[in-house]
């Protein structure tokens, strides 16, 4: 269990001030011009040696990504985008950073800029976030003020400029190549790759883009020294993780915890527990809603890191841990996960924009026992016919859930198509 | 060079190419439906994935550059099974409507099918259903069909110019469509037709009237503008059914103007089908030996030096060449083809082509345009200008009535104010074209077809010379005529232009005015002023009921450009032929043997019995005819007339794109398309 004094996020609840005071106080904006003091290299080997990885669900290696960056600034600008589109369902954690502890994602941001030659960040928060959005703006602005940002960021010389950005909602523009079309005001759909946005990004420069999580924790660890988050967590799962966890447990929350945590304990520690009892699980769902679920008889086992999870089939996502109890229609439940994809479907690329819609509503037939047995083999095939072949992630996304529950839960799938039957026979 | 493996055949291919370009190089053809070779990349169709080793997921062959040590593998179990995929989740919303679909045939999804698709269907779900979209009178939509491969909205937004295409919705919803219901102001739109690989976008005039496997085709060119463009003329029995664009990259590439590809329905309407003499006032059937005896009688009341001829737009070469040669026999010096009065100096030819050529246009840097709206003057060209706009750095000036023409220019004046400040060198754009490399000009009709249009011509060609666009050592002439008439270029390498002491348009149409001139011979000559033809004896020979054959004393019935095997030179000098579809209706005959008739009667016979001698003569009169497709570069030389110049504005010859000839005239089509973007008639969501 993570030590309080390890802890990055000491305002995740909101007891405190998300102002600049508050933020000083618990340690935010310390020695920034130190780090700075740094270089680029410097602090991209230190964020590489610390091992920390994307928050944002893929898991790629921040200081890797950074690194991809072009060396030299040429004529076109680089660009650090913030990611701050949280749609995942299931996932609330980057909505506290915003309302607890703004002035991290402000630090984060600003010395990611410094280390891939950005003088410009663009925080891209969904629209529903709101009030969230406010209070970032407060804090740019007293960050503006206190000279911390600027002309001459915190006194190093560097200049920087903060800017915030409202979405639309729309789950898509999550995507980093479709949050890049949207924040130039196209219609948000994903681009294809290569060329990556670490070479044409946004306005067609070179563009870093990360999640407000990955971002957030950066000045931490570079206060505190690389070693130190490396420490924490697991081998290739370092650090410290905000989970979002919800669903049927006694306390749903976010929390901060150590990479590596057994879901169990973290369940029981903080949330908790599951509602009637441990032995009252059925399914969770441990990475936001694309990550395949989990049985409790892995769920009683297993750690949440990228690799333990990866090991199972499943994904550490976004770490939103949603818990479902025996009272769970888990059918019902993906079926709903099927709906959202399909609606949130950008529609571009084929296999997703046909897919999700064949795959949904085969998926409804599934939740009312209308299907042949023979149908549960299409379900899958389809989803195997999306999987890896659209321009985006999204379509795995979309077929992972359902992958999952097949895998799973097959004879409860059976079970409803038998009793269905039976039902019409007997009306009959 | 990169070098490659695709199915275990290593190959060579230039940098920058895609997977699917350096397949196809080995020719391995990997399906595909949003990708085009002249349209930016897509690569939503997910149609044509390959497997590439160390890559965990297939990739999009269109839009993965090739790079070297890559492996590539297109025909494994694996890629089948992508395609049969895709091609499942294209088919289970598309419509099973083939047998009503007039893409049927010809369609990419059905053929595509019959390679990836299963025999039925395992989809048990209603098929979505989509409101067709109003996009005008020429595209027909029936967007159920849509399979969003978006080469539509590629094409309005980066060939055409005009970014009125989109997608709304997302996932299944998505639609393609311009959102606001109204017909696309773009007069490239016939392309969409097309590029649409299925029934989506069909063409509306041509729409169940045919089934492609019904119909022949002869490869042709357009006279609807002074383009070009290659065609496809189908037909079916006597009847042209549609008109399609041929690839020609020195030309047109693949795009043909709404013109081009919608007048056609003019050929069937108004068409002068039996000679007719004109009888107490009134134009009355007749046969042809009566007609010839009609003219006979005519020209022998007349003093030869009262016989003049005028050769309209749509004239051919042929018929050009023996009505020159007749009237020469005759012994009259007056003949033009510049119907228009255009000023133009027929002693040079470098002096009246468009000397760049429309490929090298991509060559240029900077460009000024002189009294010209090529928007609306040469649709296909104007797309060349736009092409080499977009590749940036390509600064272009107008001299002119401004207008849209869908890439930006720096305005410079409506009139030859604004060419004077270039040509003293105080203006800005004046640095610019002297300081770049290969610069042009295209000075257009509505500055030469004027009475100072010689001192226009002179004006312009100093400019040139003084802002270095013509420059023999690299072979660059950037002198550029835009002409607007089909017959133009070719009658003045003809030379079919006022002999000695002869009179050129403007003087003939006086001469018939005040009855100095008795008898006028018009070659399809419609555009002039009728009136002014007061009491002379006039010949009319051509294909349409229009504004000549009205006046006419005799009617020669000839043949339109789908009816003959007749040569033609483009704005460039480019000599083309166009190729007979069909036969003329009834008693119309082809334009040149219908001269070498009348020659007879008139007991001066021409000395050419067939096509091949019509044709050698052409070559002794100017051996430019020799180099058919070939646009000859022509030595520079002094042309235009110094002289005074005045200050009124210039103004295109086009004001109407949709008619601007007997053809276009006589066309339904064309006319809903002048009501809809020339009168701005059209009917929105919001009317009744």
């Amino acid at each position: 269990m993570l030590e309080d004094k390890d802890r990055i996020f000491t305002n995740i609840y909101g007891l405190e001030d998300p102002g600049l005071a508050g933020a000083k106080n618990r340690g935010d904006w310390d020695t920034t011009k130190k780090i700075l003091k740094l270089g680029r290299e410097e602090i991209i080997t230190q964020i590489k040696a610390s091992g920390l990885r994307g928050r944002g669900g893929a898991g790629f290696s921040t200081g890797m990504k950074w690194s991809f960056m072009p060396k030299e600034v040429g004529v076109r600008p680089h660009y650090l985008v913030i990611n701050g589109d949280e749609g995942e369902p299931g996932t609330c954690k980057d909505r506290e950073i915003f309302r607890g502890d703004p002035h991290k994602l402000i630090e984060g941001a600003l010395i990611a800029s410094f280390a891939i030659g950005a003088n410009t960040a663009y925080c891209y928060i969904r629209g529903e976030f709101y009030r969230e959005a406010e209070v970032l703006q407060r804090a740019v602005d007293e960050a503006y003020e206190a000279g911390l940002i600027g002309p001459d960021a915190c006194g190093s010389g560097y200049s920087f400029d903060f800017f915030v950005h409202l979405g639309a909602g729309a789950y898509i523009c999550g995507e980093e190549s479709a949050l890049i079309e949207s924040l130039e005001g196209k219609k948000g759909q994903p681009r294809l790759k290569p060329p990556f946005p670490a070479n044409v990004g946004l306005y067609g420069c070179p563009t870093t883009v990360n999640n407000v999580e990955s971002l957030a924790v950066v000045p931490e660890i570079l206060r505190r020294g690389s070693q130190w988050f490396a420490d924490l967590g697991k081998p290739h799962s370092t650090g410290t993780k905000l989970f979002s966890i919800s669903g049927h447990v006694n306390q749903p929350c976010t929390v901060e915890e150590e990479l590596g945590i057994p879901l169990k304990e973290l369940i029981a520690t903080h949330a908790g527990g599951v509602r009637g009892g441990w032995d009252n699980l059925q399914a969770v769902i441990p990475g936001g809603a694309s990550v395949p679920l989990l049985t409790k008889s892995i769920c009683d086992t297993i750690h949440m890191d990228f690799d333990s999870l990866k090991e199972v089939q499943s994904g550490l996502g976004t770490a939103a841990v949603m818990v479902m109890d025996t009272t769970t229609d888990v059918i019902r439940a993906i079926t709903r996960l099927s709906a959202f994809y399909k609606h949130e479907s950008c529609g571009q690329c084929t296999p997703c924009r046909e897919g999700t819609g064949w795959m949904w509503r085969m998926m409804e037939r599934m939740v009312s026992g209308e299907a042949d047995v023979e149908q549960i083999d299409l379900l899958e095939e389809v989803s195997r016919q999306v999987e890896g072949h659209t321009i985006c992630a999204l379509g795995d996304a979309a077929a992972w859930p359902i992958q999952g529950l097949i895998r799973h839960f097959r004879p409860e799938i059976e079970q409803r198509i038998a009793d269905r039957k039976a039902r019409d026979t007997k009306a009959a | 060079m990169v070098t490659l493996t695709i199915n275990d055949n290593e190959i060579e291919v230039p940098h920058g190419r895609s997977v699917l370009q350096a397949c196809e190089q080995v020719g391995i053809e990997i399906p595909r439906f949003c990708y085009h070779e002249r349209l930016s990349i897509a690569g939503n169709c997910r149609m044509c994935l390959v497997e590439m080793e160390r890559s965990p997921k297939p990739v999009a062959s269109c839009a993965m550059p090739v790079a070297d040590g890559m492996v590539i593998h297109t025909n494994t179990p694996a890629v089948q099974k992508m395609r049969k995929g895709v091609m499942e989740f294209l088919l289970i919303n598309h419509p099973l409507d083939c047998p009503i679909c007039d893409q049927g045939g010809e369609c990419d999804l059905q053929d595509q099918a019959m390679g990836y698709g299963f025999d039925r269907s395992r989809y048990e779900g209603n098929k979505r259903a989509v409101e067709d979209k109003y996009m005008g009178p020429l595209i027909k939509t029936m967007m159920t069909r849509c399979i969003h491969c978006t080469r539509c909205i590629r094409f309005a937004t980066e060939v055409a110019g005009v970014p009125e295409l989109g997608a709304t919705g997302r996932g299944e919803e998505m639609e393609v469509g311009t959102y606001v219901g109204k017909a696309l102001s773009s007069e490239l739109s016939g392309n969409m037709i097309d590029l649409c690989p299925v029934g989506a976008l069909t063409s509306g005039p041509y729409a169940f009237t045919a089934r492609s496997w019904e119909l022949k085709n002869v490869e042709s060119i357009d006279i609807l503008d002074a383009v070009g463009s290659n065609i496809r003329v189908d037909y079916r029995g006597p009847e042209v059914m549609r008109v399609l664009p041929r690839l020609n990259e020195e030309v047109n590439e693949e795009w043909i103007s709404d013109k081009s590809r919608f007048a056609y329905d003019g050929l069937k309407r108004q068409r002068l089908d039996q000679p007719y003499v004109r009888h107490e006032g009134k134009l009355q059937p007749a046969s042809w030996p009566e007609a010839f005896e009609a003219v006979a009688a005519a020209l022998k009341g007349a003093d030869t030096d009262a016989v003049a001829a005028i050769a309209g737009d749509l004239a051919d070469c042929e018929a050009m060449t023996a009505l020159k040669d007749l009237m020469t026999a005759i012994g009259s010096p007056h003949l033009d083809c510049r119907q228009d009065g255009a000023q133009l100096d027929p002693s040079v030819r470098a002096g009246y082509i468009f000397n760049t050529t429309i490929a090298k246009i991509e060559q240029a840097n900077a460009c000024l345009l002189i009294g010209t709206n090529p928007r609306r003057e040469a649709a296909v060209l104007n797309a060349r200008l736009r092409k080499r706009s977009v590749m940036g750095e390509f600064p272009v000036g107008l001299i002119g009535p401004r207008a849209d023409l869908t890439y930006d220019y720096e305005y410079l004046g409506d009139n030859v104010s604004g060419l004077a400040k270039i040509a003293a060198g105080r203006h800005g754009f004046s640095k610019v074209l002297k300081n770049v490399e290969r610069s042009m000009l295209i000075v257009g009709q509505g500055a030469l077809a004027r009475d100072d249009g010689a001192a226009i011509l002179a004006f312009v060609r100093r400019v040139a010379e003084s802002r270095g666009m013509i420059n023999k050592s690299q072979g660059w002439n950037g002198f550029n005529v835009l002409h607007t008439a089909a017959a133009r270029v070719g009658g003045l390498d003809l030379q079919f232009v006022p002999g000695k002491g002869g009179l050129d348009t403007n003087g003939i149409l006086d001469g018939a005015s005040s009855g100095r001139i008795k008898v006028v011979y018009l070659l399809g000559a419609d555009e002039i002023n009728t009136e002014r033809l007061g009491d002379a004896f006039v010949i009319y020979q051509g294909h349409h009921g229009d504004a000549g054959a009205h006046r006419a004393d005799v009617i020669l019935p000839g043949a339109a450009y789908t009816e003959k095997n007749a040569t033609y030179v483009n704005t460039e000098g480019r000599v083309q032929l166009a190729r007979l579809a069909v036969f003329p209706p009834g008693k119309a005959r082809a334009d040149w043997t219908i001269l070498r008739a009348l020659s007879d009667v008139l007991g001066k016979t021409l000395p050419y019995d067939n096509l091949r001698q019509v044709r050698a003569r052409m070559v002794e009169i100017n051996a430019n005819f020799m180099n058919v497709d070939e646009a000859m570069a022509a030595p520079w030389g002094e042309f235009g007339e110094a002289g005074e110049v005045s200050n009124q504005a210039f103004t295109s010859p086009v004001e109407n794109f949709y008619m601007t000839d007997p053809i276009s005239r006589a066309s339904a089509t064309m006319a809903k398309c002048k009501d809809i973007f020339v009168n701005g008639s059209e009917k929105t969501g919001t009317d009744g």
